[in-house]
């Protein structure tokens, strides 16, 4: 009689089993993300593996990201969402997720454990900042510079205050089109010491102190709104100094050879990373979370290294970070999380913004327009 | 030419040409000196060289002189511009020069008259003119930004820069990489792949749907002609954003966002409005007597459309379709809203490469679309001043 029960268990469970698999996944996805490097990043790292492992399955890249809120927000309410799997920075993740169009997943039954056998959300820590946030990789926004349009006779930036210094270093900046980062840099140049950063510019007066510091370089300042456009005036020698995304910077100094150093002083560290749209079907459901638990297993995310100088989110895959896949060069130091590269950094301070960022956005936008 | 019989030509007072000279010479100037860094200079430099100049030639060398006098001034201003510019500067040095060499002795032997009727006034004179290099502007203002992509798509870099290489006309600052990567990568050849299946359905859908509803609203018996016109053409009118927005939440209510004839049809929808207008223009000059005939001749309804009213407005058709191809093959704003990753069009390609990897392989797209358009214009209109000469509407 027991043994019956048991055999019929485990009967039970393998059809439960088989039946999660094979025929109750959707053969196709829609993965939504950034376009350029990044993208090319996640598809030779991740995607290109999992096809060839799953060779009836096809997908197909949607570069939308940028406006992934807007974008699920519509299809939500059209109650027809066609995205599968969707990156996104992790604010994004947490404004998603508390408007309930991401779904919350529990890390540790998503995703596979460290290969020492640490569960997933151990591995991963403090960079797990919402339930609904799979977390891919470390960028910093930093600043870039042209090595060949430094005064004679100066040494190169190395300090973020460099930025606002237009004497010792002439020549046009590029900035975001937004108050996040510029003002705790322009504040750190004002003399207020890195931890008050955020006490500061609680405060209006705080807030009027940074306009008034990026008001002394305001006319120097070219904004930019896309991940490209820096590195595309610097290559075009239009601008002294711009702030990018850390991996652009590779990109246009490793991979392009232009003539541009990296300042690395004062970068903001930012996450990146997965959410799945809420209410999938089940089967399209299925199908990506085999995806996922693939794509941010340790190996993968230290594959991706390999294509673009983003760190891994995983603290089991930084040891397994190797070469440049095709110009063979060690990218352990280039990542932003270097210790050469991270003696001053700022976090992204996720509450911080989200409880300030519309009113400092309105004040940024009204003091832009000026 | 009877005209330059009449027209006498002498030459001109030295006041009225050194000035002229050192006019033209200013606003040369102002574009030289501004590209080597002081305005100012440039406008006061080319102004004095010009009337100096023209002073030489004119009172110094006098006409006989004038070939080599212009052969001299082509090649002095090749040697600045090389000085100046490097080998850009050559050519547009020689240019320089060739235009100042020509427009001198053209001032100021007074050749400008030539061709003119000998009764015009200064004022008209200059106004003849004037017409001709606004219009020149213009065009230029028109076509230049179009000009620019050419070059830039041949770079050997990937970013949209004339690099130190290629303003040398190095061949090593050249390259067909982009024209490859456009040519080989899936995502641009999936790309142009969409778009050439949705436009031609689309295309079709719209003339078959815009040319009858033209013949239809053409009738003087149809009740609220009007208003039914201005439905039909409000696509073109509202938004596209508008129609966009209103066209994603109704295709999805009916699961018809992200497929290929959600697509083909919101298309099709935008593209009837311009089938609409040209058939309509054209039936105006159409003569309903031959419909009548036709029809009492025994022919029904549907053989005289075909046999005797299509051929007829046929350009119309034809042009209304051109330009409905055009509409859904360059559309962006709906295929953002209904289009899906499957389904991307190579416009939906260069929006999103442009914002998000600024690549020169947009630049090699567009250069590709523009040879196209111009063939495929070029062609249309050989065709129809064919069809024209067969049935001798034109002299041609």
């Amino acid at each position: 009689m027991k043994l019956t029960k048991t055999l019929l268990a485990t009967s039970a469970l393998t059809v439960a089993a088989s039946g999660a698999t094979a025929q109750d996944m959707a053969d196709s996805m829609t993965l939504v993300s950034w376009g350029g490097a990044y993208q090319n990043s996640q598809q030779k790292a991740y995607l290109e593996p999992y096809l060839e492992m799953n060779p009836d399955v096809s997908a197909s890249w949607d570069e939308s990201s940028n406006e992934a809120v807007a974008k699920l927000r519509a299809m939500n309410e059209a109650g027809n969402v066609t995205w599968d799997l969707v990156d996104v920075v992790a604010s994004d993740a947490i404004r998603l997720c508390d408007e309930g169009l991401a779904m919350e997943v529990d890390h540790d039954e998503l995703l596979k454990p460290a290969p020492d056998g640490t569960d997933a959300s151990d591995d991963f820590g403090d960079l797990i900042v919402s339930d609904c946030f799979i977390p891919q990789i470390v960028y910093s926004t930093t600043f870039g510079y042209r090595t060949d349009m430094v005064p004679e006779g100066v040494e190169p930036p190395s300090d973020i205050c460099s930025v606002f210094d237009l004497e010792t270093y002439p020549g046009k900046r590029s900035l975001e089109q937004r108050p996040i980062n510029n003002m705790e840099w322009a504040l750190l140049c004002d003399g207020v010491a890195k931890d008050d950063v955020y006490d500061v510019l609680e405060t209006s007066e705080g807030q009027d102190q940074a306009l008034a510091k990026l008001d002394t370089i305001k006319d120097e300042v070219i904004w930019w709104s896309a991940g490209a456009d820096t590195p595309q005036l610097l290559a075009d020698g239009e601008i002294f100094m711009g702030s990018t995304y850390n991996g652009r910077l590779f990109s246009v100094i490793e991979e392009q050879d232009q003539p541009v150093g990296m300042m690395w002083d004062a970068q903001v560290f930012d996450l990146d990373g997965w959410i799945i749209p809420d209410d999938l079907p089940d089967d399209r459901l299925a199908r990506v979370q085999d995806f996922v638990r693939f794509a941010t297993d340790t190996q993968r995310l230290a594959d991706q290294a390999a294509y673009i100088s983003y760190g891994p989110a995983r603290e089991s895959s930084a040891p397994l970070v190797g070469d440049h896949a095709e110009l063979g060069i060690a990218m352990g130091q280039h990542m932003p999380t270097a210790p050469d590269n991270s003696g001053n950094i700022f976090v992204y301070n996720y509450e911080f913004w989200a409880d300030y960022r519309d009113d400092i956005d309105a004040k940024f936008q009204a003091w832009l327009a000026r | 030419m009877s005209e330059a019989i009449l027209t006498p030509i002498e030459k001109k007072p030295m006041g009225f040409t050194a000035g002229v000279l050192a006019l033209a010479g200013a606003v040369a100037g102002l574009f030289i000196g501004t590209a080597q860094g002081s305005g100012l200079l440039g406008v006061v430099a080319g102004a004095v060289l010009m009337a100096g100049l023209a002073f030489l030639a004119m009172q110094v060398l006098g006409e006989e002189m004038e070939k080599p006098v212009r052969w001299a001034m082509i090649a002095i201003v090749a040697i600045a511009g090389v000085l100046l510019g490097g080998p850009p500067g050559l050519v547009v040095g020689a240019l320089f020069g060739w235009f100042f060499g020509w427009f001198i002795y053209w001032v100021g032997l007074g050749r400008y008259r030539e061709r003119l009727l000998p009764y015009l006034t200064g004022g008209q004179v200059l106004w003849h003119y004037a017409f001709r290099v606004i219009c020149g502007a213009i065009f230029v203002f028109l076509i230049t930004p179009i000009l620019v992509v050419m070059p830039l798509s041949f770079n050997a870099e990937n970013f949209f820069t004339f690099t130190p290489e290629m303003l040398r006309f190095d061949p090593e600052g050249y390259s067909l990489k982009h024209y490859r990567d456009f040519l080989t990568n899936p995502e641009w050849t999936g790309a142009v792949k969409n778009s050439l299946m949705i436009a031609p359905v689309a295309t079709l859908i719209s003339v078959s749907l815009g040319t009858l509803a033209a013949i239809g609203l053409s009738q003087s018996h149809v009740p609220g002609r009007r208003a039914i016109m201005a439905i039909l053409i409000s696509p073109m009118i509202v938004p596209l954003i508008i129609s966009a927005t209103g066209m994603y939440f109704f295709y999805s209510k009916i699961g018809l966002v992200g497929t290929y004839w959600g697509i083909v049809l919101a298309h099709a929808v935008l593209g009837i409005p311009f089938v609409i207008i040209t058939v309509t223009a054209t039936l105006v000059g159409f003569d309903r007597s031959l419909t009548r005939a036709a029809a009492n001749m025994g022919a029904n309804p549907v053989t005289t459309f075909f046999k005797v009213q299509m051929p007829l407005i046929l350009p119309g058709v034809i042009s209304g379709g051109l330009f409905a191809f055009i509409t859904s093959f360059d559309e962006v704003v709906v295929v953002l809203f209904i289009g899906s990753a499957e389904l991307q069009t190579l416009p939906w390609q260069m929006f999103t490469g442009l914002r998000e990897q600024i690549s020169p392989t947009i630049l090699a797209a567009a250069t590709i679309l523009v040879a196209i358009s111009i063939c495929l214009l070029t062609t249309v209109e050989i065709l129809r001043r064919r069809s024209e000469k067969l049935r001798g509407m034109s002299p041609g």
